[in-house]
């Protein structure tokens, strides 16, 4: 099924003459930037899931919050949808434009405003740089923790949109535990602030359901992010092993053994041998998987915490353990895998990135279903966790110039997403469900469920105005994906009409 | 998986349940929402048909290994704590027990966490999911029991701290962590201006401080983690032991300057964690700071409206625990800006459109 908005599965609106709602905006908000013409329009056709590109109908570039306030007020009014969009390097189609919308774009709001060293926040607008936070915190030796792959180019309105991860989610937590306050405009135009800079504010704790939202409650225009202390020393082992199951129960041992790595990463050999020949990171091309494990915090402790895991690793069968002699061979081990997604990219035309998570102990099932679906459909797959935590990230390898593949792919993707949820896992770990993973919420909730998150956005959002399409399907959609749960033999939703 | 120890008393009565709130709906009639009825001074007075859920309870699974508990709403913390300590594991949140009834869905519900939430985290960051009965009557489930889960809205978060108003939290499914190999508690002789400079300037290294109050002259810090860093910590702040129950009698409401004098109230600010003392005239001794400076205590009589607008005027807000009834603030928490508000009815009109869930709890108009 195509994955592009469709209006009779995901919901009509209002259409508007393109040359009438620019001549609409340019009058009610003078000095805003609109772009109209096709070749202006292009490069913000896609984010980072590249495959699916729409030609946005105009993309706005405000600069000052007057503007974005007029440009919502009138496609409220116009009943014309509104895709926020922060860097576009999303990669679950989350930016993905409108045929019929407006794309928000917020990349000129890149101010850091403050960096509170004695209350340990930051307060920046939405379009700066993920890293560039943990920059301007470093000279007090404070970092934002959060560390998604794309970090150098990802914007931390995009992070929040997403709820974005990185390596040391299981430590130092996701988006929504590191931010403390957004001030969000609604469709509306109306302005207000969620969260505050002490621990809790009044109230329901929107704040919370602000991360992950997927643009679809309000626009972030601003936001406030705990900084940590860096931490005093961060060292890494990498362990190699001749069985990826055994390195699987690894992972296990070293949580059971009451030690919570700043790091945890495994790769297999596939993902090995792609890192090897790009990065030359010293990696065991021999090996079947090898895991990266950091350990941060205070020296003393994580000498001591090096000892252990490292007897665990003997225990748990390692074939050799190194540990990273000086920051720059932890540097090499790590650029192994941060490059792991382009070193892949080198080996095949096309890959195409999952990011399904599931409870560690489920990961030797999971393994064989993934390699079951390889060897059916004949595409190779590289896989690369974030061990710690369960969430996977399979690369499926294609070449789109080949009749076929890319819907080859799209479906064992799909069907790797469907064993993360009847492992008791999710179809999303950090990466958000966006356009590109809409079917597969139809596996993961029930319509109950999807009904409770379509009152949720009416409460802010009742035209569906806000990046509609994304994140929630319609019961249509799921009715038409035929994955929901068909109860004594009934088709859900009767009287639903099926495309 | 861990073997369970089933305790007699473990139900599932969540269908029992779904059936009270069907009724509920369909009549119109308001539900009080009850656990431990331990934590019904928080807040406003809910007058409803009691739903109880302290026959709820029960461990439903516990898997050390993958930091991942559930458990029914109705299980008293002492339970849980108990369960998991044996694991050596714990709630990092370190909620507030007021009695041993006290359940973990009380806790969840009211959003309370105790002294390491600065350091840790709040309630609503270790909850992985819930399984919650909607006004319908329908036990849904949002979130799951892993790590990372980006799907769908998180409206799991967003049931801690609604304190019951936005639906039933039936199941919750917590990331644990495990306990700390090695812990100290110090004092310090040290008076406030000093205080909150020292804690500025500790924040800002990488030290295993778990816990930080101030209150009569002393700082009082928690050291938690690996042995070697706790002792070296231990060595450098020096200072005179402290008794390791004094977190929880703080976290718990049970330490001596809880104990309110006439026609006092207690109330917890809520301020950015390097706010200065404020303004309000309110002698030193009746006021704890916790959590580093950023949660303080105040024993006072002074009226809300002077409270609540010295703490928002450096970004913070003002929380009354004693109860209308006895003397206290008529509304409890913070009144919300205008836009806040609209979209907090929207919400509950949404998710509770004839106001069957602690009505008036939070405030009076939803």
């Amino acid at each position: 099924m195509n994955i592009l908005f469709d209006e009779r599965l995901d919901g009509e609106f209002i259409h508007r003459d393109k040359a009438d709602v620019l001549d609409d905006l340019q009058n009610a908000v003078p000095s805003l930037t609109l772009l109209h013409r096709e070749e202006d329009l292009h490069p913000f056709e896609c984010d980072g899931l590249a495959a699916y590109r729409i030609l946005p109908m105009l993309v706005a570039l405000p600069d000052t919050l007057e503007q974005v306030e007029g440009l919502l007020r009138r496609c409220h009014a116009l009943g014309v949808p509104v895709v926020t969009r922060g860097a576009g390097t999303g990669l679950s189609g989350g930016a993905l434009p409108l045929e019929r919308g407006v794309l928000l774009v917020m990349s000129r709001f890149n101010t850091i405003i403050d960096v509170d060293p004695d209350a340990r926040v930051a307060r920046v607008q939405p379009g700066v740089r993920n890293l560039a936070i943990s920059e301007a915190a470093a000279p007090y030796g404070l970092y934002y923790a959060p560390d998604p792959s794309s970090q150098i180019a990802c914007s931390i309105g995009g992070n929040v949109a997403e709820n974005a991860g990185g390596v040391h989610c299981l430590k130092y937590g996701l988006t929504v535990h590191n931010v403390m306050r957004v001030d969000v405009m609604t469709i509306e135009g109306e302005r207000m602030t969620l969260g505050s800079e002490a621990l809790d504010a009044p109230g329901f704790d929107l704040l919370a359901l602000m991360n992950g939202s997927e643009g679809m409650l309000g626009v972030v225009t601003e936001i406030t992010v705990k900084l940590l202390p860096k931490p005093e020393t961060a060292k890494v082992l990498m362990a190699s092993f001749d069985d990826i199951e055994k390195a699987g129960r690894a992972v296990g041992d070293i949580i059971a053994a009451g030690i919570i790595p700043g790091g945890l990463e495994m790769m297999d050999k596939l993902a090995i041998k792609a890192a090897e020949d790009f990065i030359k990171a010293g990696y065991p091309v021999e090996a079947e998987a090898i895991l990266l494990c950091e350990l941060d915090g205070v020296e003393a402790d994580v000498d001591d915490d090096c000892q252990t895991v490292r007897r665990v690793l003997e225990k748990a069968g390692a074939t050799d353990i190194q540990l990273a002699r000086d920051e720059a061979e932890r540097a090499k081990f790590w650029a192994g895998r941060k490059n792991a997604f382009p070193a892949v990219g080198r080996m095949s035309p096309d890959y195409y990135c999952m990011d399904g998570t599931i409870p560690r102990r489920e990961l030797p099932r999971v393994l064989k279903g993934i390699a079951a679906l390889s060897q059916e459909s004949g595409l190779a797959i590289a896989n690369v966790f974030h061990a710690g935590d369960g969430n996977m990230h399979p690369l499926i390898l294609f070449d789109a110039n080949k009749e076929g593949q890319l819907t080859l792919a799209e479906n064992v993707g799909g069907k790797i997403l469907e064993l993360c949820v009847a492992a008791g896992g999710s179809i999303t770990g950090e990466h958000g469900v966006g356009r590109e993973k809409i079917n597969q919420m139809c596996s993961q909730f029930q319509s109950d469920e999807l009904t409770v998150f379509h009152a949720l956005k009416a409460a802010f959002d009742p035209q569906r105005l806000l990046n509609p399409g994304k994140n929630i399907p319609t019961l249509a959609r799921c009715a038409e994906f035929g994955a929901m749960h068909v109860h004594n033999n009934e088709l859900p939703h009767p009287e639903l009409p099926r495309f | 998986m861990t073997e369970l120890a089933i305790h007699a008393a473990d139900r599932d009565i969540a269908d029992d349940l779904c059936e009270q709130v069907r009724s509920a709906y369909t009549d119109r009639t308001p539900l009080r929402i009850v656990g431990g009825d331990t934590r019904a001074f928080y807040g406003r007075p809910v007058e409803g048909n009691a739903l109880n859920m302290a026959a709820h309870s029960g461990i439903v699974s516990y898997d050390p290994v993958e930091l991942v508990v559930t458990v029914r709403a109705g299980t008293r913390l002492s339970a849980l704590n108990a369960a998991l300590a044996e694991k050596n594991q714990m709630l990092a949140f370190e909620p507030p027990a007021f009695s041993d009834a006290s359940t973990i869905g009380g806790a969840v519900a009211t959003g309370m966490s105790g002294p390491r939430r600065p350091w840790a985290g709040a309630a609503r960051d270790f909850v992985l999911g819930t399984r919650v009965i909607t006004q319908e009557g329908k036990l849904l489930r949002f979130g799951g029991e892993v790590m990372k889960n980006v799907a769908g809205y998180d409206l799991s978060r967003l049931m801690a701290g609604a304190q019951g108003t936005l639906g039933v939290i039936s199941d919750i499914s917590f990331k644990v962590l495990p306990l700390p190999t090695a812990s100290h508690s110090l004092r310090l002789s040290i008076d406030l201006e000093d205080a909150l400079v020292k804690l500025a300037e500790l924040g800002r290294q990488p030290l295993p401080i778990t816990a930080a109050g101030w209150h009569a002259g002393e700082l009082f810090i928690r050291l938690e983690g690996g042995t070697s860093s706790v002792n070296a910590t231990k060595e450098r702040l020096g200072g005179e032991s402290l008794a390791s129950d004094f977190w929880q009698q703080l976290r718990d409401h049970q330490h001596a300057f809880f104990s309110l004098k006439e026609g006092q109230s207690l109330w917890r600010l809520s301020l950015p964690p390097n706010t200065p003392p404020l303004t309000v005239d309110i002698p030193q001794s009746d006021i704890f700071y916790d959590w580093g400076g950023s949660q303080r205590w105040l024993k006072t009589d002074v009226a809300a409206d002077t409270l609540r607008t010295a703490c928002q005027q450096v970004g913070g807000h003002a929380t009354c625990f004693t109860p209308y009834a006895q003397g206290g603030a008529e509304s409890p928490f913070t009144p919300l800006n205008p836009v806040v508000e609209k979209y907090h009815r929207n919400l509950k009109a949404e998710l509770d459109a004839y106001g069957i869930f602690n009505p008036g709890r939070l405030y009076a108009a939803f």
